[in-house]
């Protein structure tokens, strides 16, 4: 009785792998895209793969991680389709390379809402993060020490913020933060602190910014538009990297994705869309 | 099958499920070699336990100022939650009555299970300003973390404790009441004794929670790599360091995440063996007593 129960079991088990195998492996129509790179870039990149496959179901995406030096790596050895990265390539790095700007992302330095300060220069930000400026009256504020929290290393949040803020110094290695910084291990993390904190500061995705009041940095709100005209200074770009030119499956994806439904989930994301292709080495 | 083919294929079959423990920690351990040592090989041993720096950005790789960030959490933690932990554990054993036990002991079943993320998530909005209101600073502090450890390791001890004082023969209490002596001598100087190794059991359970718990820590000790100046300041944990870069780590840094789970690894060895010390000593002293 037992044994019988069981060889039934086990028959109606092949049964159902065999029919799976058959008919889930016998669509070759089947079109694969694999997209890989930098971890800013990357719930975007979910997002619109899975909008994209939900139109398109004979085509399959798989989005990866790894930072935006993976991206670019991988599109050039061919292990991925495309490629992205969330910031501008050296022209040792584009060789060879399609460059599509999706998309543009502010980051914007973030203060509680009781601070009275509201916008600062991009000097006085440096001398903030690098710890040369401790104290908020020092950039117009009340007589309060400056709290400084910033994300782990290795985000690429931070990555942009030290290149674009703090730059590199004389002999061409980055600018450190300075030592006492509190570090937080996402963008909510710092936004919550920020929040409570009167006298915190911190940056993060202007996407994000929520609970927290994003500063002018050299006079300029950041905005969309700011954003969109490069008047507000830190930014970053979300680039999909081809090698060679687009074809086929690929290109059509891309054209989706800069097209109006793409760039509609762009904007869903509070991201600026830019759609086009980056001609020369580098955008900055 | 004959009997004595049934009882050797028992008798192997429950050995192998008994030394599967044993293989999985060792299996565990060689990968976690395989993958630590060329970075501290390559760092220099010196240079990675005792570095001051860690900036994996700028390739240094120093993991001292963590190792005092962990060994500091835990040991304010147990300071606070070991004399909590059994006063409590002694009130809910001997003195309490039957009613408030089965409220208090489902309570702290339920403090035991809440996910160490909601904790941290309760510190970071709840405890930190309040840290920050009373004593300055940001909020964010070794200190606020050892709160938040102490509330996460307080089940642990109170019920293995409780266990352990539960568990002494009911004639010790019966002869200690019988010669005179009043309730609380009797807990103080007889059955608290006598349930001392449970009691150490309860307390390296707890440690061990401590060490290795990373989440909470990250989210309310500030992360700072820095030796701390007093209980007030931000410190960074090995754990934590370890959860913080995984995802972004390669190359060198990569390995040297796991050779900072080797020194995490050495730690609890070290603390372990001087915990099981203390309880093989003191499991001989107090003689027929031991549990």
């Amino acid at each position: 009785m037992d044994t019988k129960y069981i060889i039934g079991i086990v028959v109606a088990l092949i049964i159902i792998v065999g029919a799976f195998l058959v008919l889930g492996g016998g669509g070759n129509s089947e079109q694969k895209i694999s997209i890989a790179g930098s971890t800013s870039v990357q719930p975007l990149a979910e997002k619109l793969a899975t909008e994209y496959m939900k139109k398109n179901p004979d085509v399959k995406i798989s989005v990866q991680g790894g930072g935006s030096s993976v991206g670019i790596k991988s599109v050039q050895d061919g292990t991925a389709n495309i490629g992205t990265s969330s910031k501008s390539l050296k022209s040792d790095e584009s060789t060879g390379l399609t460059q599509y700007e999706v998309a543009k992302d502010g980051i914007a330095v973030v203060a509680n809402k009781q601070n009275t300060v509201s916008g600062l220069s991009l000097d006085q930000i440096k001398g903030i993060f690098t710890g040369n400026i401790t104290n908020w009256k020092e950039v117009g504020g009340s007589d309060a020490k400056i709290n400084v929290i910033i994300r782990e290393d290795g985000s690429g949040t931070r990555d942009a913020f030290q290149e674009i803020v703090l730059g590199k110094t004389s002999n061409d290695t980055k600018v450190a933060f300075v030592k006492e910084a509190i570090v937080q291990s996402s963008t909510e993390a710092v936004q919550q602190t920020v929040a409570q904190d009167p006298n915190a500061i911190g940056f993060i995705s202007f996407a994000t910014v929520k609970d927290a009041k994003a500063l002018n940095v050299n006079n300029v709100a950041p905005s969309e538009a700011t954003i969109m005209d490069d008047t507000y200074k830190i930014q970053r770009p979300f680039l999909f990297l081809v090698k060679g030119d687009a074809q086929g499956a690929i290109k059509a994806f891309i054209d989706w994705v800069n097209g109006p439904e793409g760039q509609a989930i762009i904007k869903d994301d509070k991201l600026v869309p830019v759609g086009k292709v980056v001609t020369g080495n580098s955008t900055k | 099958m004959s009997r004595w083919t049934e009882e050797y294929f028992i008798e192997k079959g429950l050995l192998l499920t008994a030394i599967s423990s044993i293989i999985i920690i060792g299996l565990i351990i060689i990968f976690i070699f395989k993958e630590g040592i060329p970075a501290i090989q390559s760092y220099g041993f010196f240079n990675f336990v005792f570095g001051m720096n860690w900036s994996p950005s700028e390739g240094q790789y120093g993991v001292f100022p963590m190792i005092i960030g962990s060994l500091g959490i835990t040991l304010l933690s147990l300071l606070m939650a070991v004399p909590l932990g059994l006063l409590c554990a002694i009130f809910l054993a001997e003195v309490a009555p039957a009613r408030m036990r089965k409220v208090l002991n489902p309570t702290l079943q339920t403090l035991a299970g809440i996910p160490s993320v909601v904790y941290g998530f309760f510190g970071l909005i709840l405890l930190v300003p309040f840290m920050r209101a009373q004593f300055g600073g940001t909020g964010f502090s070794m200190f606020t973390a050892s709160v938040i450890l102490t509330v996460m390791i307080l089940p642990i001890i109170v019920s293995v404790s409780e266990d352990a004082l539960r568990s002494i023969p009911h004639e010790y209490k019966e002869a200690s009441l019988a010669l005179g002596a009043t309730h609380w001598q009797t807990i103080k100087n007889v059955i608290f004794p006598a349930a001392i190794p449970g009691v150490i059991t309860s307390v390296i359970l707890g440690m061990g929670r401590a060490v290795g718990e990373t989440l909470a820590i990250i989210m309310v000790a500030g992360n700072v790599v820095q030796i701390p100046g007093s209980i007030f300041d931000p410190v960074r944990a090995l754990t934590s360091n370890i959860a913080i870069e995984m995802g972004y780590a390669t190359g060198i840094h990569y390995n040297a995440l796991f050779a900072t789970g080797i020194v995490l690894i050495f730690m609890i060895i070290v603390l372990l063996i001087i915990a099981n010390y203390l309880h093989y000593k003191k499991k001989v002293t107090i003689g027929g007593g031991y549990l």
